[in-house]
């Protein structure tokens, strides 16, 4: 067994030093009518490297891979280049192979990481300080609710129809128990800016309402200048969340902090990750300075040591649940923390100028393919501004599309039927998402298969 | 010339006199490297990627171009290369030494399951696909959830939580929804005092009330205590077992019938399943729902904080409100239940958890490591752990405090108390400090609360006994010398990156971004 290192002659070593005669003594606190007497039935036993590989290779070659098709699938993840350098970072033992930064002194390297995220998140989002990470986009904007709950003492949650529909189930999952109210609409196809419910959410701001959800880009790619959004909710004294599922648009659209945004989540899998069928990924959260006694997760901050020299600790845990229990900010324990460092690290290597370079072109693709997809007999372009996705309106049921396109080896995009499959008026969008590894071969690729499956 | 100075820590200077090593030019020494922050080292116009170029088109942002300097600044490749290896060997890791944190299951990460967890057909598919796509992802999953249940003897689990707070999170939803599906108002959830944080943390979560149950003078859950306390309030329990002092809890399936009876669930945490995956099956001890921490029990790294991953075993009364999506074998192949197939198939489901299906990165990892082990090494595994951690238990208890050691063996993590160190002004600190200095990484320390001074040692067993002789040694070592001499011990480490850490100022003043000096 290559990963256990004892010897038979270490086991009875240590079995005397113990005074145990067998390793079943060790074992005496189980009761007798839960004690299996050898290896559990129906799994196979231990197996060579070489064989695990094959078995695994096998199922992987099931799979449609992104990198070998033309590819155009979004709503909130994306595919991205990752440069050669991040994998090799995260892959350095040190980074993970380490745990949480619990002695600080010997975990300077992944503390100043964290220290970096933080500011660049921070930088990135337009707001004063940023967490160290949450599990994924979704729960950072749970987490997100439950503190604008806390700060203002108030529990009606008004959420943007433009938001990830997933995202808004798994803030419906939770809100069930904690007496916080979500409102959450249907989106609408308005001409020039699908989903954008701006003035109708400014409407239903009341006395009661704790905060408003919104996503930009949202999930049809519109882009929308959130300014009014944000007076509306401080006027109300609620607070104004804004998702961010792409984080890559923020090298070319004003941030959220910029329009007054009060707290940021976002996704961060665009930057490092990787699509990884869906995890792990990258929660953001970020948030003003005066707010971050309230704020859920792990925060690293800067002090010095004894000889005072600069250095990194995991701080304000007074929040968390190890110290606080059944008061605690979240129950969050364990984050993305190597996910962060890929982040960090692809981000470093991007730099301002790689990162606006790299929007500006993920733009720029987009608009090329959603103008020759517009020009398509059938097909409508829905958006007026966007990022790099944007909506089609195919004038027929969607998710068959999606579906032959596939067969053709094209995958083409997400059908609004997979994503809101009771609601008609939308059963015949699809969700177009452009970056820069789409080649004009792709285009080609895709323009020849949707003309085909359209005929 | 002060460029050149280093600026990452003050300059410091030889004491004349004092024998102790002068600072260098750099403040490096030798192979201990310091380096600057990111945003001291790198420039706002470097970038170490290479893109096309941008076709020239009219952008399409709506007068919603961001214009202001975000002020993020670049590296080159190489630049990059050298700032992030320069601070990984700042960190202790697992692929350094020994790493015996309690109750965390710091075990030795496979190579093979990373060139598994990187192979395009896992890594590079998107959670949006045609099912007909990802029919290998989907089979991956099913056959990794066919493992969980079969080792913990259990009908059902749901593989979507991304940790083990997040899986416990979704035992306890589960639990809720069983109960709001009777129209049952029960809302007590009784946690033993010695449970982790994340336990009361996530049934508050919830819209529980937190009742602690005391422990007895044997580290066991208090048996009478909570079969007084059991009634038709008690919505559920939450246990740990073996517990976070390393101990077997005997009375778990007693307690597990009793809370049936009064018409409660059981949770388990099952952050210590290593202790007994395929010895005991948490099924036969009558619990409705255990978290798995696959970033423990199941070898998928810790990464320095995460990503974890915590599916959850759910007994056949949980199993109907599971969330969504899962894998379902149908005749065509396998589907996965989302939003349009969930009034067919999952109608009591309580929803969902994540945005997509869960943390399949660490799906592939933890089935690579089961395949590797299989059914016979899983259970040598759990014997290796418990039989290390009795080997520590047993050469130090004659020095260390060990509060339970009378009772018996313990599981996979042995428990001491710095009772021993009363009077040297000496505490669990001081000497998980110095263990640094002897080029280990401490154990738990102040974890489990039950315990005053607190140190959780859990070797794992991926340990060799001459690793293990070599920590006992130094931990021997280094009680003796601070029992003899006190004052030697109070300001370390000495030899780490940097010396003692104040968390205080850190909390005090928060300081959570670098701020550029003109600001």
């Amino acid at each position: 067994m290559r990963y256990l290192p004892l010897s038979t002659a270490d086991r009875t070593a240590m079995l005397a030093t113990i005074g145990a005669a067998s390793v079943d003594d060790l074992f005496q606190d189980v009761p007798a009518e839960a004690v299996l007497d050898g290896p559990i039935a129906g799994l196979p036993n231990h197996a060579s490297e070489m064989a695990v590989e094959r078995a695994l290779v096998k199922m992987a070659g099931k799979n449609l891979t992104a990198s070998t098709t033309p590819f155009f699938v979004g709503c909130g993840a994306y595919k991205h280049h990752v440069p050669a350098t991040v994998d090799m970072v995260i892959q350095r033992g040190e980074f993970l192979t380490a745990y949480t930064p619990y002695q600080p002194e010997i975990a300077q390297g992944t503390l100043q990481v964290l220290f970096e995220f933080q500011t660049q998140v921070a930088r990135l989002t337009g707001m004063e300080v940023a967490n160290a990470s949450m599990y994924d986009g979704s729960t950072a904007m749970t987490e997100a609710v439950f503190m604008a709950r806390r700060i203002t003492r108030k529990s009606k949650c008004i959420v943007s129809a433009g938001v990830h529909p997933h995202y808004t189930s798994v803030l419906k999952t939770l809100t069930r128990f904690t007496g916080d109210v979500v409102e959450a609409g249907t989106p609408v196809f308005t001409p020039g800016a699908p989903g954008d419910d701006l003035a109708s959410l400014i409407a239903s701001i009341d006395a009661e309402t704790s905060c408003v959800v919104v996503q930009n880009p949202n999930l049809f790619g519109h882009v929308a200048d959130l300014t009014p959004l944000a007076d509306a909710c401080h006027k109300a004294g609620a607070l104004l969340i804004v998702v961010v599922t792409e984080i890559v648009s923020l090298g070319a659209i004003k941030s959220p902090g910029e329009m007054g945004a009060d707290i940021v989540v976002g996704e961060g899998q665009s930057l490092g990750a990787g699509l990884l069928f869906g995890g792990p990924y990258l929660g953001l959260f970020a948030c003003r300075e005066k707010h971050v006694r309230q704020a859920p997760g792990r925060l690293c901050g800067e002090t010095v040591d004894a000889s005072g020299k600069r250095g990194f600790v995991l701080t304000l845990s007074t929040r968390e649940q190890h110290i606080r229990r059944e008061k605690a900010t979240s129950n969050i324990c364990t984050n993305s923390g190597l996910i962060a460092l890929a982040f960090s690290a692809h981000l470093s290597l991007l730099g301002e100028k790689g990162l606006r370079h790299l929007a500006a072109l993920n733009h720029a693709r987009a608009v090329q393919l959603a103008d020759r997809l517009g020009r398509m007999p059938g097909v409508t372009l829905l958006n007026g501004p966007f990022f790099n996705e944007f909506t089609l309106d195919l004038g027929r049921e969607a998710r068959p599309v999606v579906r032959k396109l596939a067969e053709k080896g094209v995958l083409g995009g997400v059908s609004l039927g997979r994503l809101w499959p009771g609601a008609k008026s939308l059963q015949t969008g699809m969700i177009v998402a452009v970056t820069e590894t789409a080649t004009d071969e792709d285009f080609d690729a895709y323009e020849d298969a949707l003309d085909e499956v359209m005929a | 010339m002060m460029t050149a100075m280093n600026n990452v820590g003050r300059p410091t200077r030889l004491v004349a006199g004092t024998g102790a090593v002068a600072e260098t030019f750099t403040g490096n020494k030798a192979l201990m490297l310091e380096e600057p922050l990111l945003f001291e080292r790198g420039s706002l116009d470097t970038s170490g990627v290479d893109l096309p170029p941008v076709p020239p088109v009219p952008d399409r942002l709506g007068g919603l171009g961001r214009d202001a300097v975000i002020g993020l600044p670049g590296f080159s490749e190489p630049e990059a290369v050298r700032h992030y290896t320069r601070l990984s060997r700042q960190n202790y890791a697992i692929d350094l030494g020994i790493f015996p944190l309690g109750s965390c299951t710091m075990k030795h990460n496979p190579r093979l399951n990373e060139k598994m967890a990187r192979l395009p057909g896992f890594a590079d598919i998107h959670p949006l696909q045609p099912q007909s796509t990802v029919q290998g992802a989907l089979e991956l999953i099913d056959v990794l959830a066919d493992w969980l249940m079969k080792l913990t003897g259990m009908p059902a689990v749901a593989m979507s939580p991304k940790a083990g707070a997040h899986g416990e999170l979704c035992g306890m939803v589960a639990i809720r929804a069983a109960l709001d599906a009777k129209n049952d108002p029960r809302r007590v959830v009784l946690v033993p005092e010695s449970a982790h944080g994340t336990n009361p943390a996530t049934a508050a979560f919830c819209g529980f009330t937190v009742e602690n149950i005391p422990a007895n003078d044997r580290g066991r859950v208090d048996l009478d205590a909570m079969l007084a306390r059991l009634g038709p309030d008690v919505a559920a329990v939450m246990i740990t077992n073996p517990n976070t002092c390393g101990l077997f809890e005997p009375d778990l399936k007693r307690i597990s019938d009793a809370v049936h009876a009064v018409g409660g669930y059981v949770y388990c945490d099952g952050a210590n399943f290593n202790a007994i995956v395929g010895r005991v099956r948490p099924g036969d001890l009558g619990v409705d729902a255990m978290h798995i921490n696959l970033h423990k029990t199941f070898s998928t790294p810790h990464g320095g904080g995460g990503p974890g991953s915590g599916p959850v075993v759910l007994s056949a009364a949980l199993a109907p409100f599971a969330p969504i999506p899962f894998v379902r074998k149908t005749a065509k192949g396998l589907e996965l239940v989302e939003e349009d197939t969930a009034g067919t198939h999952a109608n009591q489901s309580f929803g969902r958890m994540v945005a997509f299906h869960g943390q399949m990165g660490m799906f592939v990892r933890a089935l690579s490591y089961m395949m590797s082990h299989g059914a016979d090494g899983l259970r040598q595994v759990a014997e290796d752990a418990v039989l290390n951690a009795n080997y520590i238990l047993a050469s130090l208890k004659d020095l260390y405090t060990a509060p339970f050691a009378a009772s018996g063996p313990c599981m996979h993590e042995a428990l001491f108390s710095d009772d021993f160190l009363d009077g040297t002004g000496l505490s669990t600190l001081d000497l998980a400090k110095a263990l640094i200095d002897e080029g280990f990484h401490p154990m738990t320390v102040y974890f489990p609360l039950v315990v005053h001074g607190a140190m959780l040692v859990e070797p794992t067993e991926t340990e060799s006994k001459a690793n293990l002789d070599q920590l006992i040694g130094a931990m021997r070592h280094v009680a003796t010398q601070m029992l003899a001499d006190p004052d030697a011990w109070r300001t370390g480490p000495h030899f780490a990156p940097r010396r003692r850490l104040d968390e205080t100022l850190a909390a005090r003043k928060p300081v959570l971004g670098y701020k550029d000096e003109a600001a």
